[in-house]
Parts: structure tokens; sequence; C-alpha cells
């Protein structure tokens, strides 16, 4: 990119793919925005007429908006703790060398490959399930009465569900972080006195910082949008105690066929959103320069 | 107080035996610095004095007392590593107060000696800026300085200043001679620069694929190697070393003459040859030859001395500086 030349050249050839990504996002968002100021109902089709600002009343009064909020947070927060303290434990574990190390490595990504329906129905009907599941099979064996871990713990069960997703995600970041680590700096804080516990706080921990920051990052962003694992799972109940606002805003559109409620619900959630992604890169974002 | 002594230390890795065993004596307040090529298990031979490295048999004692099994931590040493492996996410001073910190001492006195190290290493002004805002000098010295404020018993360099352009080396190798003059405390550096060795050492070991080739003091190595390699490690331009005809009239397998000790003519001289390359320091001039019935010699003449490409020239070695070798390489 050195003359003035290739650099217009570059500009010239990057606009198609930019006004692309640029169309692609800017048409369903001012549809979504144009909805959500429709009274606009799939049970009465041709029966649009403006609403003004009434969706979006009507959403953020909703009881069940509050509960989905509080719930999409808990999820979030959830999982990240989840991810980051075991990815950092197995990290360190898988960072040790043993017999079978890359067979062992390999199980350990493999749950990020599962699909997320089939990983939240396989943890429904054979880990959670109060009758025929493993962990019901563990409670009878030492004399306890089963838990029905969907209908009781709702949303723990789900956080659960996709905390195991994503911890091999945690764990190979968190692991090539680690393997970076310069070995003579280990050595020179064995020198300088610390032991295996100051070395984990003082130099493995700080050098870690940026991978957990992408961790954080990548799986909020994720995480924000869980969906398959509810509706596979608990359907968003017992009646909201597991509805994100993912959840919410399809039951809106699709159980209750309001689409211009759903509309102002998704616009919402691009907003919420957005306020995380800042308060995020406001929190930890130094951490990502260099 | 920081005398170290091996007795039969030996390492393997494996199946593969790096340094097959070796004695060696260091005494407090020596500057020894451990020499040679690539891979001969010098600084092998280091990080088992440090600890981070398990000797294989053998006895390392240091005062007396002995610390073969001992934590690298509690034989209180401190190492200078060739990456300086600083703490890239902590200030200057969170880097040389770190040991101070590790052992528990008071903030008041971290704060005074982390201010005192600083000063002796000029480093007052850049306490609080990180590893990556210094040159690789001051990188140097923040490393230096993170071994120093423990007041160890001994200091282990590991090849401290190859990551350093030729300049900055020699101001650095100045440095480190002054501050050993300065605390007196027993220093172990590795290298394989013969150069540094010959400056700064009190004492220098020879290594050569893991066996201790020859001890002694810089010019004792100079004047008197005991054997080939340690003739051709030490001295630069290296030694010439010579086989043949002309070694057997001086009755040994290989004769050895330093380029210092040449003698260089146009007009006469024992040696005759042709001129191959000539380098032109100021201060000397190296001399490249092909000489009749010899092979290649380089000789080395003070200042200036005006010859070409493929111009004759005779060659005087000192009779009484040619080393003679026998047939396994040992000095006779």
């Amino acid at each position: 990119m050195a003359t003035l030349q290739t650099r217009s050249a570059a500009r010239l050839m990057m606009t198609p793919a930019v006004l692309m990504l640029f169309v692609w996002m800017i048409v369903p968002l001012a549809m979504t925005l144009y909805f959500s100021l429709l009274r606009y109902n799939l049970l009465m089709p041709g029966m649009e007429e403006w609403a003004g600002t009434l969706n979006y009343r009507y959403f953020l009064t909703d009881p069940a908006f509050g509960a989905a909020l509080l719930n999409t947070l808990l999820l979030v927060g959830g999982v990240l703790l989840i991810t980051l303290v075991g990815g950092t434990l197995l990290a360190l574990l898988l960072d040790q060398p043993f017999f079978g190390q890359g067979i062992v490595r390999l199980l350990v990504i493999a749950p990020f490959f599962v699909m997320p329906t089939v990983s939240a129905l396989v943890w429904k009907n054979m880990l959670m399930h109060p009758v025929y599941g493993i962990f019901a099979w563990i409670a009878r064996l030492f004399g306890l009465q089963p838990v029905d871990w969907l209908s009781s713990l709702p949303l723990f069960s789900v956080t659960m569900i996709v905390a195991w997703q994503w911890l091999p995600f945690a764990t190979l970041i968190l692991l090539t972080a680690l393997q970076s680590l310069d070995e003579e700096q280990k050595e020179a804080a064995e020198m300088d006195g610390a032991g295996p516990v100051s070395r984990f706080i003082h130099i493995v921990l700080p050098h870690l910082a940026r991978a957990m920051t992408v961790v954080v990052l990548i799986e909020t962003i994720f995480l924000l949008s869980v969906f398959a694992e509810i509706l596979v799972t608990t359907n968003g109940g017992p009646g909201t105690e597991s509805t994100n606002i993912t959840y919410l805003v399809y039951a809106q559109a699709l159980l209750q066929f309001d689409v211009g409620g759903a509309s102002a619900g998704g616009i919402v959630a691009v907003i919420l959103a957005n306020i995380v992604a800042i308060f995020l890169i406001r929190l930890i974002g130094k951490n990502l320069e260099a | 107080m920081g005398s170290i002594t091996l007795e039969k230390v030996s390492k393997s890795f494996g199946t593969t035996n790096v340094i097959p065993e070796i004695d060696l004596e260091i005494a407090d307040g020596e500057f020894v610095v451990f020499v040679g090529p690539s891979g001969c298990g010098k600084s092998t031979l280091l990080r088992i004095i440090a600890g981070l490295e398990d000797a294989t048999a053998g006895t390392i004692r240091i005062d007396g007392a002995d610390a073969t099994r001992e934590a690298p931590a509690k034989r209180g040493l401190s190492m200078v590593f060739q990456s300086y492996a600083l703490y890239p996410h902590m200030s200057v001073y969170g880097n040389i107060a770190f040991p101070l910190k590790m052992a528990g001492q008071e903030k008041p006195a971290i704060d005074k000696k982390v201010r005192d190290a600083a000063r002796v290493l000029n480093l007052t002004d850049y306490l609080d800026r990180k590893p990556r805002q210094l040159s690789g000098g001051q990188r140097q010295r923040v490393a230096i300085g993170r071994a120093i404020v423990r007041q160890p018993k001994a200091f282990l360099f590991d090849e401290p200043l190859s990551n350093l352009d030729a300049a900055l080396r020699v101001n650095m190798r100045l440095e480190i001679s002054e501050l050993h003059h300065q605390l007196k405390t027993t220093m172990v550096y590795v290298t394989h620069d013969q150069v540094e060795a010959m400056t700064m050492a009190d004492k220098i070991v020879v290594l050569n694929a893991g066996r201790i080739e020859q001890v002694g003091s810089p010019l004792d190595l100079y004047r008197n190697p005991k054997n080939l390699f340690v003739a051709g490690f030490i001295g630069s331009p290296k030694m010439n070393l010579i086989t043949g005809a002309a070694a057997a009239k001086e009755n040994a397998t290989t004769i050895g003459v330093r380029p210092e000790h040449i003698g260089l003519s146009k007009r006469e001289g024992p040696w005759q040859g042709t001129v191959t390359v000539v380098e032109h320091l100021g201060a000397d001039t190296f001399v490249h030859a092909d000489v009749d019935g010899v092979g290649p010699v380089t000789a080395r003449a003070p200042g200036e001395f005006a010859v070409k490409h493929s111009e004759r020239v005779f060659l005087t070695p000192e009779a009484e500086k040619i080393y003679r070798f026998g047939e396994n390489g040992d000095a006779l």
C-alpha cells in the first residue's frame, strides 16, 4: 500500500465486499426497526397499522422482560465464570507432560464440535432425566432422592449445558497462551524464590490476561444469543425461569405471532448487546493493547 | 561467602551423556568464565549449579554445604538469563522488587534496596517503565538489578550479552567487570565468545563436549594451552595450526603459531607465500597468506602494512613462541 494508486485501487477492489456487508446488515436492521413501529400480528394479516412506540412500551413493561434480562445476564455470567476457571485449570493440567497427551487433548476439545441441540438432548435425556438419567442413578446409588434438574433448577441446568460446550473453547485458547509463556521467565521466578502458587499468581495469570479477555469477549457474543439449548430442554420454563431475551423474542414472534412486539424486542436486544459490549471493552479492553 | 565446588558431577539426558564427569573448584569472589563452542554443555553446567537442572550424579557444594538436592531458590544464587526473562507486566521497579517480595521482606526495606540497586545500575529514571519500553542494554541492567538485590552468594550469567549489538556488548562487558570489583561477589559467567572470557575472567574454564579441557587464568591459557583445542579456541585471530613437513621439522605432529608471533616482511624470511586476503584495521593489519609448503597462515602486523592481494610476502615465526603438539593433540 505504498503509492496513491495502489491505495485507491485497493479501495476500489474492496468496495463491493464492503457494500454487500453493509446492505446485509442495514436492510434487516431497518426492516426490524420499521416492523417494531407497526401493529403487526400474523393472525391478522393485512391489518398492519402505525403503532408508534406502543410495541416498545408493551415489551419493556412485560414482567417476563425483567425476568428474561436477569436470566440472560445470569446465564452469560455463570457460563463465563465456569469456563474461565475450569478452562484455566484444565489448560494447566493439559500443559503438563503425560502419556497420551495428544488423545486427551483431542477428547477435551470434542464437546465444542457437538451441535447445541444434540448436546442439549443428550444432557436432557441421558444425564439430567429424573428417571433414567445418570445423575438420578448416582443419586439413587447413595439412597438420595433424584433431582429433576430441568424443572427444579432450570436456569442452572441450562448454564451447565452451555458451559460444557464452551469449556473446550476456553481451554484451547488458554492452553495455547500457556504454551507461549517463556520458559526462562518461569525459571527466573523459580530462582527468585517464587513457589508454584506465587508463580501462578504473579507470572502465569498476568500472561493469560489477554487470552482471557479474548475468551470473555468471544463467548459473550455467542452467549447473549443462546437459544437452541433452551428450546430443546426447558422451553423457557417453568414459567419464565429459564427464558432469556433471545427466547422471549422467539416466543413473542412465533408463539404469539406478534411480529411487531418481537421486532421491538429484537431492537431492545441489539441495544442491550451494545451496552454489554461497551461495558466489556471499557472493563477489559486495555488487556488487548500490545 | 560464595565458594562453589563440583565433585564428580555428571549429567545425562536419557541415554545421551552431555557431561561425563566434572570436578571444579570456584573460590569465593572469583570471576569464573565457562567458555566453549555451542553445545559443549556449558549452559547445562550452569543450570546444574543453579538447580534448574538436576545432576545425574555427583555433589554440588555451596560454601561447603551439600546443595545437590536443594531447590534453586534455597541455594542463594541469582541468575541472569540470555533472554533477560523480565516479567513483562511488571514495571522495572516491580521486576527488581519481585525476589524481595517473594522473600517476604517489609515494604520500606524493599523500597530502599530497589532504589539502591537502581542507582548502582543507572536505572533510577526508568523505575516506572515496563520492560518493553526499554532498550536492550537497559533490560540487561534490569535483569542484573533483579539479581543483585537479593545479595546472593554468587551470580550466574547465562550468555547475558549475546542479544546485544557489538558496541553495547563492549560497554556491558566493562559494566559487569566494574560491578564485580564493586560487589566482590563470586560470578560464574557462560559465554561462547573467547574475547568476553579473556577480558572479564579471573579464571577461565574451557569446555569441549562436556569435558573440561583446561582451567586457568586468561594469560595462562594464552601462554600455555594444554592441547590443540584450547590453543585454537583462545586468542583472536585464531592460532595457526600447521601439520606436515613444517611440523615434522620441530619434532611434532602439529605446530601452532599465533598470528601476532609471526613477523612480516617484503624482503626476507624463512617462509614465503602469496597474499590471499588483507584486512586493514588501522591499528593492525591481518595478512592471510598461502605459504609454500605450509598452507594457509594468518599473520598480524602492527600498524599499517602495505601489501595487496597476490603479492609475495615473507613470514618469520618467532622460534620461542612456537607451540608443539603431539599425535593426540596434547602439548609437548
